[in-house]
């Protein structure tokens, strides 16, 4: 089996946030299309780890879930950032950019 | 989300979890509708219910929802064990119910603070006196002139009101016959707005109502009065009621719930004390309370040292005019202690006088609810061995210890649960049962006994104990069992040890509540069957009071007129009847000898023939004779001529009495009679002289009332109460019934406390019996099942039946033996905190030890034998094979 790209630790919450702060009122798997869509295939989220994620993201209020009835008539749930949502994405985004940043300057000069 | 949605979420499991189903499968509708193959999207997903648990974890609070499956499975094992888990809660029920009782009794007379504005502030005056039987006591009677003198005293540190006993009178709201009994209490008219009470109709009392003796005839009625009584009617302010010889006016009704100062009494009416007109000059009657409520800033010993020296000097001043006094009583008299205790929760007799009988059955119901846990226990621990197994699995599949105790206690819980709710229900309806016990129908003890948050947090704080004290140690035990030894299988040597501990401590208990229950029941047996000295039998006192104060001659006409009635043989008029409670109280001397050797005699004036019809016999000399001189003539009974006469008979010798201001008189001894008990039993027979009924110079100089003792024919002689009463009313004058009793009623009433204790204490004794029985008979019975093995082995190896039935009941008997000693010492070292309740019993009577131990002996032997003859009829080939 083949290492999974997307294994960075709790860099998922940080995309999930991210694309609902673009595009809001996504359900599960079009959130997980737009992840591999805007990486161009690099990452792919691992689909068992994505609706647990959501839930712990729902349940410590970052975002919000509502049903809605899809052109098809089936119920479907989609999800939007909330306030305080927002707010954790700008932590989350400026630790991500120090980390990365971080890493670059090693990789850089050692 | 919310904690409140999570805990909604618990209870709407199913629908959380099908939600995340939808979501899920809605997922995977997209990835096909997207062109990717079924399977593979399945697979890429993962474990469907791996997920969906995952996630109700983050939507439920986990430990609520643990609690709600452990509740059903707890549920489930209740259901199984249905004879066990009835028994359990039904004894937790008995038990609780009882404490819950008692607590409500001390909690309404004792605890409860009264509701007014500052209970806290509030202060009762008190002062040490000794009693008859030469014990010392508080007294809080104080007279009204001395009353007035403190009240100034202490001005503008303390606010001080008098309310008078809550007495029962007669009162009617329309003509004479229609008499009602009412319980009136004085009151200063500013303690209303002292207490800082509001009306709920009308205004209440003031202090401009309570100015001039007998000048203010208005009333205030009590909320509860106004609704029993009188329907709650709004237009019941300026209606009128007749008293005595005042005619009140209602102005007013007081707050819902309060029922006086007096717990125990509920006030019906409260009229200011400048009513009570004659009392209010006199420095001789004590008939009021005196009610300190200290300013914010005041200091309670402050104030008391300041009304200490009021008290001293009033007394400097009375013993002035005292003669015939020792110089000790005197000086005990000055030196009395004067104490202002907190009185937040009212003062009044039943609450002195039951205030340790209370505790004591409070005490006793604890122990009783712990004999009880302790039986739960050991029904627990049992269950935790035969569930030893399933705790193993579960310990071995990953559960951890707290949620394994969380499993048991539980249902713990559940049990305890149930048995509170049957527990209050049987509170609520044996409250006032217990209640109506404490004293006769005609003056009933009456208290209000809300269900309000103080029982509901008794309850509630009674419920946890009561899980931790039975479910704490069976579930620590069920959870700290190690998966290789249950696996393993065989016997628990620690849970049986804590099984016998609580064995232990239930003999200890069940033995103490038998012996106190004993010394109870003994103290009520010898003074209800204390030789009285007189007939009680087909004996009716009939107390006559008429409205002024008729000649002689009327009350002889009475006499007459009872004695035309078919049924009754005899009618003796006297000043009361004996045991009722009243006492007249003379100092007598030998001619010529100093005030200081004056002799303390009971009096009591009765008419010729009056012996006959008490069945007093006569010893030597005559009966008193209707031409005797009634100042000068008395017959002494034996133990006044043994105390004052020694070896000479009196009859014809004189002693003196002073009347009226060092006057003395000569009294002739007509005749000796038989001794009789003149007050309580408790207090025995005293010296006593019996002059002539004409001889009226009590307090208040001409007779107002009379007490007709009347013999009947027939055993029950409360049937001619119709026909006496009828006679009454006949004879004009005023006259009417005050009160009809049956002399066994009046006797009966002496020992109402006695009776109520041993009572109580035997019913306590009687379940503590059942509830250790059953706990022996549980204990021994597990032992006997878990030892069947060992048992059996014996047998094959040829062990005698005796030697078996030995093996396996020694730990237990060794538990009786300690048990009960134990139980003994404690017994034996209560007894100096009984020591007031009790009368002619000592713990170490052989008889009060020996019933406990028999008692108990008999109920372990009975206990024993099932287990036992399961014991000896192990067959060893069955047990060997099934291992």
């Amino acid at each position: 089996m083949m290492p999974k790209p997307d294994s960075l630790q709790g860099s998922l919450d940080l995309l999930v946030l991210k694309i609902l702060s673009r595009r809001p009122r996504l359900h599960g798997y079009a959130l997980m299309t737009a992840i591999q869509e805007i990486s161009e295939d690099v990452l792919r989220v691992e689909e068992g780890s994505l609706y647990p994620a959501l839930h712990r993201m729902e349940e410590a209020g970052w975002v919000q879930a509502d049903w809605v009835i899809k052109e098809n008539g089936r119920r479907a749930r989609i999800y939007e950032l909330t306030a305080e949502g927002r707010q954790r994405l700008a932590v989350e985004q400026s630790r991500w950019e120090a980390v990365s940043g971080a890493v670059n300057r090693v990789l850089r000069m050692a | 989300m919310s904690l409140r949605t999570r805990l909604g979420n618990v209870f709407r499991r199913q629908q959380v979890a099908d939600e995340i189903d939808e979501e899920l499968q809605s997922h995977l509708d997209q990835a096909i509708e997207a062109g990717r193959d079924p399977l593979e999207a399945k697979r890429a997903l993962g474990s469907a219910l791996r997920l969906r648990e995952e996630s109700l974890d983050t939507k439920l609070a986990s430990w609520l929802d643990s609690l709600r499956s452990d509740a059903a499975f707890g549920l489930r094992l209740l259901r199984k064990n249905r004879v066990a888990s009835a028994a359990a809660i039904l004894s937790l029920a008995l038990t609780i119910g009882t404490s819950t009782a008692a607590f409500r009794l001390i909690d309404a007379i004792l605890l409860r603070p009264l509701p007014v504005a500052h209970p806290e502030r509030l202060h009762l005056l008190t002062y040490q006196f000794t009693d008859q039987n030469g014990k010392k006591r508080a007294g809080d009677s104080f007279d009204y002139p001395l009353f007035r003198q403190l009240r100034s005293a202490v001005a503008g540190q303390a606010d001080l009101f008098a309310i008078s006993n809550a007495g029962r009178v007669d009162l009617t709201y329309g003509s004479d016959q229609e008499m009602e009994p009412a319980f009136r209490q004085y009151v200063s008219g500013w303690t209303f707005s002292a207490l800082g009470l509001q009306p709920s109709l009308g205004r209440l009392l003031t202090a401009e109502d309570d100015r001039q003796p007998g000048a203010h005839p208005v009333a205030v009625l009590s909320h509860d009065y106004w609704t029993r009584r009188l329907g709650g009617d709004p237009k019941v302010i300026g209606r009128t009621f007749r008293q005595g010889n005042n005619l009140y006016e209602i102005v007013g009704v007081g707050p819902a719930g309060f029922t006086g100062t007096q717990p125990g009494t509920i006030t019906d009416i409260f009229v200011p004390t400048m009513m009570n007109a004659g009392f209010i000059g006199n420095s001789n009657w004590g008939w009021i309370r005196v009610w300190v409520q200290l300013r914010p800033e005041a200091s309670a010993e402050t104030v008391r040292q300041q009304l200490a020296a009021g008290v001293k000097q009033q007394r400097l001043e009375k013993v002035k005019t005292w003669a015939g006094t020792s110089p000790k009583e005197i000086d005990d008299y000055l030196n009395a202690n004067v104490e202002l205790p907190a009185a937040a929760s009212g003062a009044s007799g039943i609450e002195r006088e039951y205030r340790k009988a209370l505790l004591i059955l409070g005490a006793l119901a604890a122990l009783l609810l712990l004999i009880a846990c302790a039986n739960v226990a050991n029904l627990m621990l049992a269950q935790a061995a035969a569930r030893a197994q399933e705790m193993a699995l579960r310990v071995s599949i990953g559960a951890g210890r707290v949620r394994l105790v969380q499993l048991v206690l539980m249902e713990s819980a559940l049990m305890a649960l149930a048995a509170t709710v049957l527990g209050a229900l049987f509170a609520w309806w044996s409250a006032p049962f217990v209640v109506s016990l404490l004293n006769p129908p005609d003056n009933p003890v009456r208290l209000l006994l809300p269900t309000d948050w103080r029982f509901l947090a008794f309850e509630l704080v009674l419920t946890a104990a009561v899980v931790f004290l039975f479910g704490l140690v069976p579930a620590l035990r069920a959870s700290g069992v190690q998966p290789i030894d249950a696996m393993r299988g065989g016997g628990d040597p620690h849970g049986r040890r804590l099984m016998n501990g609580l064995v232990l401590a239930q003999v200890a208990f069940c033995f103490l509540i038998h012996f106190v229950a004993g010394l109870f029941v003994t103290t009520f047996d010898r003074l209800s069957h204390q030789p009285l000295g007189f007939s009680a039998e087909r004996l009716l006192a009939l107390e006559v009071v008429s409205k002024g104060k008729p000649p002689a001659a009327v009350w002889a006409e009475l006499a007459d007129r009872m004695r035309s009635v078919p049924g009754v043989q005899r009618v003796s008029p006297s000043e009361w009847a004996l045991m009722g409670g009243n006492a007249w109280v003379i100092d007598v001397r030998m001619p010529g000898l100093t005030t200081s050797d004056g002799w303390r005699v009971y009096l009591l004036s009765v008419a010729p023939g009056w012996l006959e019809t008490m069945g007093i016999a006569l010893r030597s000399g005559r009966d008193l004779r209707s031409t005797d001189n009634p100042e000068t003539t008395a017959l002494v009974n034996e133990a006044f001529a043994k105390r004052y006469f020694a070896q000479e008979s009196p009859v014809g010798k004189t002693f003196e009495r002073q009347v009226n201001k060092g006057k003395m008189v000569q009294i002739t001894v007509a005749g000796v009679v038989a001794d009789a008990l003149y007050e309580d039993p408790r207090v025995g027979i005293r010296p006593t002289i019996y002059m002539p009924f004409e001889t009226a110079d009590g307090p208040e100089g001409a007779r107002d009332r009379a007490t007709f003792m009347v013999k009947t024919a027939s055993p029950d002689p409360l049937a001619l109460a119709g026909a006496l009463r009828h006679q009454v009313q006949q004879t004009g004058f005023g006259l009417r019934v005050s009160s009809i009793d049956t002399q066994q009623q009046i006797v009966d009433d002496c020992t109402t406390r006695e009776r109520f204790l041993a009572l109580l204490s035997r019913f306590f004794a009687g379940v503590a019996l059942l509830l250790a029985g059953v706990g022996l008979y549980g204990v021994l019975n597990y032992s006997v099942l878990q030892r069947r093995r060992e048992i059996g082995i014996r047998m094959a190896l040829g062990a005698q039946p005796a030697h078996v039935a030995w093996k396996v009941t020694a730990e237990v008997a060794a538990m009786l033996v300690v048990g009960s000693g134990v139980g003994l010492a404690a017994g034996i070292g209560s007894e100096r905190y009984l020591e007031t309740l009790l009368y002619a019993v000592k713990a170490t009577d052989w008889a009060i030890i020996a019933t406990p131990v028999a008692t108990l002996l008999v109920a372990a032997i009975l206990a024993a034998l099932p287990p036992l003859w399961h014991a000896i009829r192990v067959d060893p080939a069955r047990v060997l094979r099934a291992e």
